[in-house]
């Protein structure tokens, strides 16, 4: 029972003698349990080497994926622009699914509309749902834009949004001249960050495909970023600095760091920030455009390369000392505008942790995942480093990441590189490996939080600590406000990275009388 | 800000209506009401197709089937059959607690889908299926069974699940039960409780075999309809066993499939969550005769009252056995209320939450002294409302499927001191500066259920409602000057 002055949650309330006999008894009379002996045997077989051939041999199961599905993306991608509501055409129970699962990362609202199809609309289509939903949304929203993608089930029934929105604009559900661009984003077709560049092509052909004329490549002189599915808000924030730190005009095409960051001050801001409408329908003006995560972006690639002409430099995730360097250098080059003299403060700065760290993080192994360019990022960084990144996984990689991830390992660590890649493979795919072959770290998201206890089951020397870096964190606070590209993302990284390592060598040293020695006052 | 008047509310509702197209206006008219006790007319119209692009809060069937109903029965791999978002978005985020081994012999927190490509919608899906069922054997062996949980594609594309479950369930010598629970079917997660209910109905019942062998006694009883959030269910059973009856089953959450076949030899079923379960409670009272009794765990004046209803169907063992148990959580009840209600006492709180919530968490708000102004349910039923209408006093506000406008604007006027609602609405009204508990997950907090759970309910209110941080919104110099020389004075 509980104690008024002492009153405990499910742990360590559950703990109690009363609770330990209720649930015993349960599980002994009527749960048909196998024995913990079974149990037992059958986990330590889940464990082995066998069980991972077995495992590996998976043709049409997925379990514990590391990536969600398109219009998630397409949802990010709309909240990055001035007064935009996201609206996804189909299933209602889809948008309660984003909302939510950006909410438990961001813990901020997530404001984005269905069209709530449901099975009348399956037999006859989507179209009255979107001419009520254009009309129900602006009235009582009141977005600048309503930016349209889809769910599965409207992909599936083949509803042609073009049509529909038109209709609705022509039936007078809208005015002509309110935007709503669109994008068709099925999820049974790549994942969450091919809905962000469906969404952003979208909103730039909206903009600018029929609006050519007169434009001309460099002169407003601006260089676009584009920055791909990214949740890092300090991502955001840290290429103005360095932008204005240079000197150099930039459009940010898509920028939800204002949105996904408002201020507790009594008053609940729907919309913050944002890039303007104006802003896109200038950006075939700009000097060029540079993906910041490139590997997404293979349809807004086409965009800018044969509409808006231009020529997109070949560059990698500005992730790291390296490929910040060649970011930097690019957009110096194409700007005119020097390094500045802070930025160069700043990589020496970086370069000094580095040299610092170097004992730490030599040689340490690291089992990695997430999306395509961040895996990308990362590794190179942990070559950087001289940690060795034993396995990365992307679970939305495909032959391109293969290739780009191959490419990039033959150039910074072509002798006696053990990196495995996994393209195409799951969680459960990792949980063997870091059982059969363990890395000293696991980085990624908070799924990783289920092969740690996993790892811990088998004993203490089996565990694989989880750094968490990546998308969704749902367990840890306020780590998305955090930066990962640019130098200062760097330090953040290399930060986060040494002090895990510092910190499980004091929990492995701990012991009175058993291991004095490593637990250091100075390290 | 002082309560509503029957008129001032009425008038509120208008005016929060005048932004609406004149279509969703009327329809939307009909979705809120001004609470009165005496009308003896059905007081909102519910369960009806959400507006489309007004921000329904709402889910979808597959929420209420995977989510609700089938996904926390821990022993069985629940597959989300189709593309691979809906079972990342729902993986692991309900706070449905069980114990076992995850991963050998226990799945809650796993993500099992197929994980549809275009070519699986073009050419369908079934083979997939039949393939990763004979996967889910080889790598998962202690599965005690499996559910085929439809994402909208599947039944789009015409793909007959039943028939793949009921080949791989000869070869496999196990329960796999398709459910057809696509998302675009009926307007909220509720048709998906219904549809994951018949399932239950015709896979598991009607199944030969199973459950565990145990011998029958006069004090069987099950819960049902309780989903373990935070460990209620836990919370809630251990009365029921210290009054002298045995939980012979517990729906769904930590529940096993032995505990849904065990449940047709049960003496009573005892119902929480009457929105979702109700089905298959009706279900066995025709069937096999076993009468079922609502009842509501939350707060201690209902608990009583519950415990009561629930002896009342026993003989005076368990009469005994109930006012023993109230008596001997009297001392607690009284200690926390003693220590809590007079740091809530008067507050005033809105809610608009799932299944049984929106009602049952009434009487817990009021033992400490709390007043509900306003409540509604994102996928009741007009039974629903017809129970909630006489816990609501006059002149408090219902609000059926409300949309994210209409709740802020009444939040805006009615100013409570505290709301309780979704993860989808907490970060809104927090930066508005009310105080706000989520009630599906109990706000990672919890259990809620029973006495141990009231003690940790009114722990939960007064750190949320008097944190210092709430005083904090207003920068200093921006304050009202008036405000300023008061605290000055």
């Amino acid at each position: 029972m509980q104690n008024a002055d002492d009153i405990k949650p499910s742990y360590p309330l559950f703990r109690k003698d009363e609770y330990k006999q209720s649930l015993g008894d349960k599980k002994a009379n009527f749960e048909n349990s196998h024995g913990q002996a079974k149990v037992d045997e059958t986990f330590l077989w889940t464990t082995s080497v066998e069980y991972k051939e077995l495992n590996f041999q998976r043709e049409a199961l997925t379990i514990n994926p590391a990536k969600a599905c398109q219009p998630l993306g397409a949802v990010l991608c709309s909240i990055g622009f001035e007064k935009t509501m996201p609206y996804v055409h189909g299933s209602q129970g889809c948008v309660a699914y984003f909302r939510t699962y950006f909410n438990r990362h961001f813990k901020e609202p997530l404001s984005c509309v269905s069209d709530s199809m449901t099975e009348d609309a399956a037999v006859f289509g989507g179209q009255k749902n979107m001419y009520d939903g254009l009309e129900n949304c602006k009235a009582l929203y009141k977005p600048d834009m309503i930016a349209v993608s889809t769910t599965c089930m409207a992909e599936v029934i083949g509803d042609d949004l073009n049509a529909f929105i038109n209709n609705a604009k022509k039936e007078g559900y809208i005015d002509q001249d309110f935007a709503t661009p669109y994008a068709h984003t099925p999820s049974f077709v790549g994942s969450h960050v091919t809905g962000w560049d469906n969404m952003f092509e979208g909103i730039a052909r909206y903009f600018t495909l029929n609006h050519m004329e007169g434009k001309v490549v460099g002169s407003n002189g601006k260089i676009n970023l584009v920055p791909g599915f990214e949740t890092y808000l300090g991502n955001f924030r840290v290429m103005k600095r360095m932008m204005s730190e240079m000197g150099v005009d930039y459009s940010l095409l898509s920028d939800p760091s204002e949105v996904l960051d408002t201020p507790a001050d009594g008053e609940f801001r729907m919309y913050a920030g944002g890039t303007t409408q104006d802003e896109v329908k200038d950006a075939p003006n700009a000097l060029t455009t540079i993906f910041l995560q490139p590997l997404q972006m293979e349809k807004t690639r086409k965009l800018v390369t044969d509409t808006w002409k231009h020529e997109i430099p070949k560059l990698n995730i500005p992730m790291g000392l390296e490929w910040t360097d060649e970011f930097l250098m690019a957009v110096s080059k194409i700007s005119g505008q020097p390094i500045s003299e802070s930025l160069t403060t700043e990589r020496g700065r970086l370069v000094d942790m580095m040299t610092d760290s170097h004992t730490w993080l030599h040689g340490k192994r690291f089992s990695l995942w997430g999306d395509p360019d961040f895996t990308l990022g990362m590794t190179k960084f942990l070559l950087e480093l001289g940690a060795e990144p034993v396995h990365v996984l992307c679970n939305n990689g495909g032959k391109r990441w293969l290739k780009a991830m191959n490419k990039m390992l033959e150039a910074s660590a072509p002798v006696n590189n053990a990196t495995q890649l996994f393209h195409s493979h799951d969680l459960w795919h990792l949980r063997s490996l870091v059982f059969t072959e363990k890395p000293d770290f696991m980085i990624g998201n908070s799924y990783g939080k289920f092969i740690q206890r996993d790892t811990l089951q088998k004993g203490k020397d089996a565990e694989v600590p989880l750094i968490r870096i990546g998308f969704p964190i749902f367990d840890r606070h306020h780590l998305h406000r955090a930066t990962t590209l640019g130098y200062e993302g760097a330090m953040t990284m290399l930060t986060t990275l040494v002090n895990a390592v510092l910190e499980k060598l004091d929990a492995d040293t701990m012991q009175m009388g058993v291991t004095d020695f490593n637990f250091d006052l100075v390290r | 800000m002082a309560t509503l008047s029957k008129e001032e509310a009425a008038a509120l509702i208008q005016e929060v209506l005048e932004v609406y197209p004149e279509k969703a206006q009327k329809d939307r008219a009909k979705h809120l009401a001004v609470n009165d006790q005496e009308k003896t007319t059905k007081c909102v119209t519910s369960n009806r197709k959400s507006l489309p692009g007004v921000m329904t809060i709402r889910g979808c069937a597959y929420a209420g089937s995977k989510g609700v109903v089938w996904g926390p029965i821990k022993d069985m791999i629940h597959i989300s059959h189709g593309p691979v978002g809906c079972g990342q978005y729902s993986r692991a985020g309900r706070r449905n607690y069980y114990v076992g081994h995850t991963g050998v012999d226990t799945f809650g927190d796993m993500n099992f889908t197929s994980d549809f490509q275009e070519k699986d919608i073009v050419f369908g899906g079934d083979k997939k299926l039949a393939k990763l069922i004979n996967e889910i054997d080889g790598l998962f062996p202690l599965a005690r069974g499996i559910s085929v949980q439809s994402e909208c594609p599947i039944g789009l594309i015409g793909d007959d699940i039943e028939a793949v479950s009921k080949k791989g369930a000869a070869e496999l010598s196990k329960p796999i039960v398709p459910v057809r629970c696509e998302g675009f079917r009926g307007v909220s997660q509720s048709l998906g409780h219904h549809i994951a209910n018949d399932a239950i109905r015709d896979w598991v019942f009607e199944r030969e075999g199973g459950g565990t062998a145990f011998e029958s006694s006069p004090y069987d009883v099950t819960i049902i309809g309780d989903y373990n959030i935070g460990g209620d269910a836990w919370s809630s059973r251990i009365l029921l066993e210290e009054m002298g009856l045995r939980v012979i089953a517990q729906w769904s959450g930590d529940g096993t499939l032995a505990e849904m076949e065990n449940t047709p030899k049960a003496k009573l079923n005892l119902l929480h969550c009457y929105r979702s379960m109700n089905y298959i409670s009706r279900h066995m009272e025709e069937k096999y005769g076993i009468p079922w009794v609502e009842y509501n765990f939350f707060g201690p004046t209902k608990i009583a009252e519950s415990l009561r209803a629930i002896a009342a169907f026993f003989d005076d063992h368990i009469k005994e056995g109930a006012e023993r148990v109230i008596a001997k959580y009297q001392p607690l009840v009284d200690a926390v209320i003693a220590k809590y209600r007079p740091r809530l006492e008067g507050k005033r709180v809105m809610l608009y939450v799932g299944g049984l919530r929106p009602r049952h968490v009434i009487g817990s708000y009021e033992d400490l002294g709390m007043d509900v102004v306003g409540t509604g349910y994102e996928f009741g039923h007009n039974d629903d409302y017809d129970r909630t209408v006489p816990e609501m006093g006059n002149a408090t506000l219902l609000y059926d499927d409300v949309t994210g406008f209409e709740f802020e604007e009444f939040v805006k006027r009615v100013k409570p001191d505290m709301i309780g609602s979704g993860v989808k609405e907490k970060y809104i009204f927090q930066k508005m500066g009310v105080p706000f508990r989520q009630m599906h997950s109990w706000d990672y907090s919890g259990p809620y259920h029973g006495y141990d759970g009231f003690a940790i309910f009114a722990r939960d209110m007064d750190m949320t409602l008097n944190n210092p941080c709430w005083k904090n919104l207003t920068p200093p110099w921006l304050k009202p000057v008036e405000e300023e020389q008061r605290a000055i004075a």
